[in-house]
């Protein structure tokens, strides 16, 4: 109780370098956290986005390109394949299911993916699937209809009834060639929190046959999306694909080729977690400055806390505890700064690649990163409490008769 | 209540190339309980460090200083440190109020290292010296007088056996002094405290009928 007293008034006392401290306590501790936070969740996010699927054939380039392309609608396609690869593959006795996709148009942006209908029963990893918003349905195959991601609706504002007109290419340009062949939305999406929720879906056939496309390559497709049956399956179809011929690629295991991405990317984090640190040490540091150079204006106050009976170890220990609440602040105030800052950066990570961060997701980090910052802080208390230790009561306490 | 024996303290100056000087030499000094004595001396005689000596703010370099029965000599500083919160009370001559801390708390704080905070204590000392009504303001919102019967009040809250003084009244008009005085002499009384006050001022002796010269207790010539 007196502790408390004690520690009370001295930050209220000393309120503008607490609220100083305090903040750049919160800058650090959010810091760290939003750090940790988007590289576990972003990696977690990218790796269980393979949306079912274990491996994809494609044409003969980086398995990584393949991946990006065909799972995360990022990057060109390496290129197509035909129509008979496809048949080929779903005819394989290892292959659960295949699913051919085909890119090379975009709506203001967001990608035209054309597949079959038998996309959207896939079932996603922890039994999820697409479902369609009330109202909607999914594409007739042969007709001129889309079904949108929901964040692509969201965004362009389109809703079922509403029609398009594809523009070519996969770059959006406003003063490009757009296509005359009209689209009808028949279908929105619910938010599957993964990629897929940008883009805008058709049907194969039309993809591939869109006016301005070359007719020869009519019955290409960019990709084909495979389930196995079996892991054992997926290395025997991978060498098949891979060694023994030199025209098809097979991307497989999927979450092994985005987590090769991630360490290729990790000195990144790692730069990162070092100006966080750097952040820390230096919160940790003003603490220290704060307060020691606060010692000499509390010098008067301290010696008479010790000539009212307040032992040399409780003025010691109050110091550090006020050192650590400060911390305490900080780090609760680091909260606040880490929900906004994390939220911006998923919104950020979401508008690019359609990985969703999950905000509440629980992570040591958010305990380990402000329980270390208070621990910091009260380390960073210990030289000013220590001078506040060894100051003189009767010297102090002038004048003298 | 207290009494002194062979009681030496001195310190070392710098100009005095390590030397220690005696400041404090008292061969015998006692105070029965609820007695109350005022030492006349002045300014440099070595009063504030006597009387630090008794609260055990400072260590005596030899003698004896039973506080209530308890040798505060030779005890480690923590020990004193906890006699001086629950046996003693002690008003400076600047009255020594945290600033920062509301009058209440203040009062509150003269216990706090002893038995504990106790808020309606607090209150009722406040109240005893007439200020009820200045709970919750700070020591720079009240007058001189007014901050001197805080540290009264500070000086009693641990139920003191002994209250210490140092030159209570130097910063106070006249009027005030003397209230403040007789305040302090009227509460040390309730409470049974014993009162050593110490003061050059001769208006501030007159008040009490015991008075001895510090001069005549502390002879550190002799000791050097």
């Amino acid at each position: 109780m007196t502790l408390l007293l004690i520690i009370y008034r001295s930050l209220r006392q000393h309120a503008l370098s607490t609220v100083v401290t305090a903040a750049s306590i919160a800058l650090a501790v959010g810091l760290l956290m939003t750090v940790w936070m988007v590289r576990d969740q972003s990696q977690e996010a990218f790796l269980t986005t393979s949306k079912g699927f274990d491996a994809v054939l494609g044409a003969r380039g980086s398995q990584l390109q393949l991946v990006l392309n065909a799972i995360f609608h990022l990057e060109a396609s390496p290129g197509n394949l035909a129509w008979s690869d496809y048949e080929a593959i779903k005819h394989h006795p290892a292959v659960k299911a295949a699913i051919p996709i085909a890119v090379g148009d975009n709506l203001r942006g967001f990608r035209l993916v054309g597949t079959i209908p038998e996309m959207f029963t896939i079932t996603y990893p922890e039994g999820r699937r697409f479902r369609l918003e009330p109202g909607g349905r999914s594409f007739d195959p042969s007709a001129k209809e889309a079904v949108l991601g929901s964040f692509v609706a969201d965004k362009l504002g389109l809703k079922v009834g509403d029609t398009f007109h594809p523009f070519h290419g996969l770059v959006y340009d406003p003063k490009g060639d757009q296509h005359p062949d009209l689209y009808t939305v028949v279908g929105i999406f619910q938010p599957t929190n993964t990629p897929d929720d940008k883009v805008v879906w058709i049907p194969l056939h039309g993809l591939q046959t869109m006016t301005g496309h070359d007719p020869k390559t009519a019955t290409d497709v960019s990709a084909v999306l495979v389930q196995l049956r079996s892991s054992f399956a997926g290395v025997m179809l991978g060498i098949t694909y891979n060694r023994q011929g030199n025209r098809l690629t097979l991307a497989y295991p999927v979450p092994n080729i985005i987590s090769d991405l991630f360490s290729r990317i990790s000195w990144f984090d790692q730069v990162l977690a070092l100006v966080a640190y750097l952040v820390a040490v230096v919160a940790a540091g003003s603490v220290l400055a704060s307060i020691y150079n606060s010692m000499s204006a509390r010098r008067r106050d301290l010696a008479i806390l010790r000539a009212l009976g307040a032992k040399r170890r409780t003025i010691f220990g109050a110091i550090v505890a006020e050192a650590a609440l400060i911390g305490l602040i900080g780090s609760l105030g680091g909260f606040l700064f880490y929900f906004g800052l994390l939220s911006a950066v998923a919104e950020i990570i979401r508008a690019q690649t359609g990985v969703v961060l999950v905000l509440t997701k629980w992570h040591p980090i958010l305990w380990e990163c402000p329980v270390g910052m208070i621990a910091l802080c009260a380390l960073g208390g210990i030289l000013p409490a220590f001078k506040a230790y060894r100051t003189p009561v009767a010297e102090t306490l002038a004048p003298t008769s | 209540m207290l009494k002194i024996s062979n009681l030496r303290k001195g310190f070392a100056f710098p100009e005095g190339a390590g030397a220690r000087t005696p400041i404090v030499s008292v061969d015998a000094f006692g105070l029965a309980a609820g007695e109350q004595l005022a030492l006349r001396g002045e300014s440099g005689s070595g009063k504030t460090t006597f009387l630090h000596l008794i609260a055990g703010i400072l260590a005596a370099d030899q003698g004896a200083i039973e506080v209530a029965g308890i040798d505060l000599v030779g005890l480690p500083e923590a020990k004193r440190d906890r006699i001086r919160a629950e046996k003693i009370g002690y008003v400076f001559q600047t009255f020594n109020l945290l600033q920062g801390y509301t009058v209440e708390e203040n009062v509150g704080l003269g216990m706090a290292f002893g038995a504990g905070l106790d808020h309606s204590r607090a209150r009722h000392l406040l109240e005893r010296v007439g200020l009820s009504h200045r709970l919750k303001h700070f020591p720079r919102q009240l007058s001189t007088g007014q901050q001197q019967r805080v540290a009264v009040a500070r000086a009693l809250a641990n139920r003191p056996r002994l209250v210490l003084a140092d030159e209570p009244t130097g910063n106070l008009d006249r009027k005030n002094a003397r209230e403040a005085l007789a305040l302090i002499r009227e509460v040390c009384r309730e409470h049974g405290a014993a009162l050593l006050l110490v003061s050059h001022d001769e208006d501030t002796l007159s008040q009490f009928e015991s008075v001895r010269d510090f001069a005549e207790i502390n002879r550190p010539s002799a000791s050097a």
